[in-house]
């Protein structure tokens, strides 16, 4: 059951603390703050005791799910564990206590660690260049984007209107190139769940600026003619930018940068475990060729002989962050990167492991839309007659949190299962169990899910209906 | 699942009805049951002119946000407004009071017969 409201327990006057006696002298309000800033009510504030607040509290903390509580498998966001030792290097007070507008002079040691984050990415990506400024996946698209339009705008090129993105492609794909000023055209795939590239060679012209791909893409299949689709665009003098939301499945065994790519961005909070799901902070550090380097946002963290400093880079985009962007999060990134050293690719090996045992395992009784070696996430269906809200509801009674489904789009019925590299297979085994055990439900027996949740089935459809929003 | 003989369809599962020289265009019976439950719709201004294959909306369901396609070239010459308020008449009566647009036809466009669409739904299934 779900609590009350705090307020709601309380009662006039109850208090969970007692004041010292006043021993100055009382000053009217009124007399000392303007009369616009004085309430004209009083807040409406709980009144309890110290025990109902922390039970209160208490109660809806352990009604949380997150990686903490619970297997996570949610597709195309890489839900792995979060060590606990990147917790200790943020809380190293010489960088907790950090204050942005310090001086360079103090903060050399932060400003090592982004110099180094982005020497890591480099090597990670085979890009010469990094900006570690936006501070989310989609912000990271955003400026990969808009430094291609400052690329074309700088080389007097106005032809460049469209940016071409796959029908599997995250939304927010679209979106960024609306937002940076481009439309956007979708370009459907072949018979393995990845681009057509017939397609996409009628489609490119003069007047396209990029293609947006994600690789491995949604469907969790590598889009083996990358360096064709790169070609392609090139010939035509255009940018091919990859979404590294998926970067978890090819760390240190492609660099996308010796596969044609020209920009990408990271999900730090994702591939390099920091956490996240809450809506941040995150980091959707770029990198990029020298030819897109001078419009990286500002500042980079550059070096000159032994000291660290920011810099400009010559022709950028000018800012998408305040200050430094998410330094903790960079912290985080930079401490897992030194933990794992070179054998970062096992991360790789055993992601891409677990996608595939679980894939190998439910086939049979799930439908699988791509039955080949998948990287780090498996698309399946339920059995026919099945709906995949209805076993995602019920897998929340089995004690696992639903991976993500009807996406991507271009499956019906999909349900994304990513179960990352920190999972144990005894933890796979009881996910597969529960599914395994879902697909034998009856429709209607799935339908009343969940039953053991602190809530049963939400109307999803009349909250959006009747939306009831302040603000 | 309904496919009524007197209209004609497109490959991105919208309807046609043809009177006149104006079409009213809405989402199949098919389509809504896909989307799931619709929550809003996003529907143009009248005036609007748009060319066969354009999107003139956007449908959004519990599910996914989906684009509208226009079947033929037009202009918009009256949009159901009953939509906003009550978007689910598109899960309750698709052909019917689930309408979306009326536009007044200047150019047709490629569209499938009743058994022309079914024999679509049968191979993507």
């Amino acid at each position: 059951m779900l609590n009350n409201l705090i307020r709601d327990r309380g009662r006039e006057g109850r208090r969970g603390y007692t004041l010292p006696r006043f021993d100055v002298e009382r000053v009217s309000l009124e007399k000392v703050l303007p009369k616009q800033s004085l309430r004209k009510e009083k807040p409406r504030l709980a009144e309890v005791d110290e025990p109902a607040v922390i039970r209160h509290y208490t109660n809806l903390s352990r009604e949380n799910w997150g990686i903490d509580t619970n297997f996570y498998p949610l597709g195309s966001c890489t839900m792995k564990h979060n060590p606990r030792a990147n917790e200790a290097a943020a809380a190293v007070p010489g960088f907790a206590g950090l204050h942005p507008l310090q001086p360079e002079a103090q903060t050399q040691g932060a400003l090592q660690v982004m110099y180094e984050a982005q020497g890591f990415l480099s090597e990670v990506s085979g890009f010469p260049a990094v900006s570690l400024q936006p501070m989310a996946g989609a912000q990271g698209e955003l400026t990969s984007i808009l430094m291609i339009k400052k690329y074309f705008e700088d080389a007097g090129d106005e032809k460049r209107t469209t940016v071409l993105v796959p029908s599997t492609a995250h939304g927010t794909n679209p979106a960024t190139a609306t937002m940076a000023g481009f439309g956007s055209k979708e370009i459907g795939l072949d018979e393995h769940g990845c681009v057509d590239v017939e397609e996409l060679r009628a489609m490119v012209d003069e007047t396209t600026a990029a293609l947006m791909i994600t690789n491995p893409n949604t469907c969790g299949v590598y889009e083996h003619n990358i360096p064709e689709i790169a070609n392609i665009l090139h010939e035509a003098g255009a940018f091919l930018y990859m979404d590294g939301a998926n970067m978890n499945a090819i760390l240190g065994r492609m660099r996308p940068a010796e596969a044609g790519v020209d920009v990408m961005h990271f999900n730090l909070h994702k591939t390099f475990s920091t956490p996240h799901g809450g809506g941040g902070p995150g980091c959707g550090a770029i990198a990029c060729s020298e030819a897109l380097a001078a419009f990286r946002p500002d500042p980079v963290v550059g070096k000159s002989e032994e000291s660290y400093h920011l810099a400009r880079p010559e022709k950028s985009i000018g800012r998408v962050a305040g200050f430094h962007g998410n330094f903790g999060v960079v912290l985080k990134a930079w401490n897992y990167i030194k933990m794992h050293g070179p054998e970062l690719r096992d991360v790789t090996d055993m992601a891409v492991l677990n996608a595939n045992y679980i894939r190998a395992r439910l086939r049979g009784t799930y439908r699988i839309p791509y039955d080949e070696l998948c990287k780090h996430e498996v698309v399946v269906q339920p059995p026919k007659g099945k709906k995949a809200l209805d076993v995602a509801k019920g897998l929340i009674d089995h004690g696992f949190h639903p991976p993500t489904i009807y996406f991507p789009l271009v499956v019906k019925e999909a349900m994304l299962i990513e179960p990352t590299e920190t999972e144990s297979k005894e933890t796979l085994d009881d996910f597969i169990g529960a599914m395994l055990e879902l697909a034998e439900s009856s429709p209607e027996e799935l339908q009343e899910a969940p039953i053991n949740a602190p809530t049963r089935r939400l109307d999803e459809a009349r909250a959006a209906r009747q939306l009831k929003a302040r603000w | 699942m309904s496919i009524p003989e007197e209209l004609q369809y497109t490959k991105t599962h919208e309807w046609v009805r043809h009177e006149d020289d104006v079409v009213t265009i809405g989402i199949t019976e098919h389509a809504q049951d896909e989307l799931g439950d619709v929550v809003f719709i996003e529907l143009p201004e009248i005036g609007t002119s748009f060319a066969s294959g354009d999107s003139f909306g956007t449908v959004e369901s519990v599910k996914a946000v989906s684009d509208l396609y226009t079947p033929v070239d037009g202009e918009v010459v009256e949009v159901n407004e009953a939509l906003n308020d009550a978007p689910e008449k598109i899960n309750e009566d698709s052909y019917g009071e689930g309408w979306i647009v009326r536009l007044r036809v200047s150019g047709e466009g490629d569209l499938l017969s009743a058994e022309e669409y079914e024999k679509l739904l049968e191979e993507s299934e």
